[in-house]
């Protein structure tokens, strides 16, 4: 029973089955390791024992019925900006420390009706903004493969539980870059679907012409596993997209022979650490060797996705985080003494620094005289953005790079410097302005620190990159290899 | 457009459009976040956007409309229930009018 956190959902779901355990079997190996392990790593806001346990042994009288949805009992954990009912959802946030969400996220219930058990909360940059899980209001994460450094963000502490064996799979959100850059300081895989794939509702928001839910999974089978409960069309959410949902767990079997991926030059510039450079490129021949043609493609406006999107997200982040203010839900400051004083209090103490940093440039970007200036500017680079992704589709089906410029880095590096901290999302902040759906997968190691590929699609090609990056984890065994936690 | 100097009145009349109090200690730390963060935006000047759509939807979709027809019951005590304060079925805040 001691491994059996190293074991695959496609694993459990048969060895549930067989009856080698019980998911309460299951779930207390978790809870037990969380308990153990997660004071070292804080990757849990809010750990859910008693109610996962409980749904833990629901789940196996389903089984023992045979009336057992297809993830029954199987543990799973939830970034804490995803609503779920009855339970603290914080968004990393003192603003919602006290917020008991009155209602779950569509992919929650979604999720739910797949059969997960919830083991709890994960820790994150506060309202999603941040790249090393250091603007949490509960503390920092830090890197099951070495304590001193990062785990990315903003969904560091799903990356981090899923790395430390503390739950099977988690979700996560990606607005520039949330879920596939702790991926791949993680070395776990993490799955930015196309935006609308998955339902926004619930899912608190940051940037919502950005914002996009997906699975972090230590496979890319076991991501398909949990994509396939969470997209789909939700009337709820007015950016969702109304197509079908494939059978992407069959599309994942299917051969990569013949398909042209791109090498995107401008992801190989001279930032990137060389490791990183030999360990992609080593694994773009990896699928070469499987039948994959490979060919050069070119992103021109590459170079104009941070610029753009420091415009675009701060100045949704700007309206959206408007609603907080200490009225109907959320902190509250003490005594106030008119409804300006309340307002204003109850946001500077509730909100941190980095997320009332983004507030004010988002206003500013807003503000009569500069709105042309800042916001339609960045609107127009967008499109040109954009423009370069359809451009390289008509040559190539998915574009290869790496996910990140460097590995995980030191905890402290660089919070002194905000923008050094934005420059860590320039591989994978476009995909989100584009909207595209991306994939990062473990790709190789530097000094004992995972390397992540990164694989882009095009729109609703999800099923394709799963397919890719299932074909080279057949084919190596970067996504199996864990820190070493001496338990 | 020539660069922004981000200036102390500045900081704080964006803080007062965004209802944030900045303490004074603070003013010009915000002051340099914003310098360094609006000379990295305005690398966008450089680009020729003329004859260019503004993209606001990353798929170019319209909102999906839906019928308008009440689907979701009342709920108010649910929600109220987080409310930092409440009386009646009402919000309380401090009072607005003498």
């Amino acid at each position: 029973m001691s491994d059996l956190h190293h074991k695959t959902i496609s694993q459990l779901l048969r060895d549930l089955d067989n009856k080698a355990f019980s998911s309460v079997e299951l779930t207390a190996h978790y809870l037990d390791r969380i308990e153990r392990l997660d004071p070292a790593i804080n990757s849990y806001i809010t750990v859910l024992r008693e109610p996962a346990l409980a749904r833990a042994a629901a789940m196996d009288v389903a089984r023992q019925k045979g009336t057992h949805p297809p993830l029954a009992g199987i543990p799973i954990a939830h970034k804490d900006i995803i609503c779920t009912q009855g339970v603290r959802t914080s968004a990393g946030s003192r603003m919602l420390d006290n917020f008991i969400a009155p209602y779950n996220a569509t992919l929650v219930e979604q999720l739910n009706d797949a059969g997960v058990v919830t083991l709890g909360k994960t820790n994150m940059d506060e309202f999603a903004m941040g790249s090393s899980n250091e603007n949490s209001y509960y503390g920092p994460v830090n890197n099951p493969w070495r304590a001193d450094r990062v785990p990315g963000g903003s969904s560091g502490g799903s990356a981090a539980s899923l790395a430390a064996g503390l739950c099977t799979a988690a979700t996560g959100t990606d607005t520039g870059g949330s879920i596939r850059q702790p991926a791949a300081f993680c070395g776990i895989t993490g799955l930015k679907p196309t935006y609308g794939r998955v339902s926004r509702w619930g899912v608190i928001a940051y940037a919502s012409s950005l914002d996009q839910a997906g699975p972090m999974a230590q496979t890319a089978e076991d991501a398909a596993h949990l994509l396939q409960a969470m997209a789909g069309f939700d009337h709820r959410d007015s950016t969702s997209i109304n197509q079908p949902v494939p059978d992407y767990l069959a599309q994942i079997n299917g051969s990569i022979k013949g398909l042209k991926i791109g090498i995107c030059t401008e992801y190989f510039d001279a930032g990137l650490d060389d490791d990183i450079r030999t360990a992609v490129m080593a694994a773009a021949k990896t699928l070469e060797s499987m039948g994959a043609i490979l060919s050069e493609v070119s992103l021109p406006n590459t170079q104009h996705a941070i610029p753009a999107y420091y415009v675009i997200a701060p100045a949704e982040c700007s309206s959206n985080l408007s609603r907080y203010d200490g009225v109907r839900f959320g902190y509250r400051c003490a005594d106030p003494e008119s409804i300006e004083d309340l307002y204003k209090r109850s946001r500077s103490e509730g909100f941190g620094r980095e997320v009332k940093s983004r507030i004010m440039v988002g206003t500013f970007a807003l503000s009569a005289g500069y709105y042309e200036a800042y916001y339609r500017k960045a609107q127009q680079i967008r499109r040109l953005i954009s423009r370069d992704f359809s451009q390289a589709f008509d040559q190539v089906d998915y574009i290869l790079g790496p996910t990140t410029p460097s590995t995980a880095f030191k905890l402290g590096e660089k919070v002194d410097d905000q923008v050094a901290m934005y420059l860590q999302d320039i591989y994978t902040i476009a995909v989100n302005l584009a909207g595209l759906p991306a994939i990062s997968i473990p790709a190789g190691q530097s000094q004992g620190l995972p390397i992540g590929l990164q694989l882009i699609g095009r729109h609703l090609d999800e099923g394709g990159l799963l397919k890719v990056a299932h074909n080279f984890q057949q084919a190596s065994d970067w996504h199996a290899q864990r820190p070493d936690d001496g338990q | 457009m020539p660069p922004i100097t981000v200036t102390q009145d500045l900081v704080l009349a964006v803080a007062e459009l965004s209802q944030l109090n900045i303490d004074g200690a603070d003013i010009d730390g915000y002051a340099a976040d914003m310098t360094k963060v609006l000379a990295l935006v305005e690398q966008m000047h450089g680009v020729d956007t003329s004859d260019i759509a503004p993209m606001s939807n990353p798929t170019d979709a319209s909102q999906q409309l839906r019928a308008d027809e009440v689907t979701e019951p009342d709920q108010r005590e649910r929600f109220q229930a987080i409310a930092p304060e409440t009386d009646g079925g009402f919000y309380l805040v401090p009072r607005v009018v003498e």
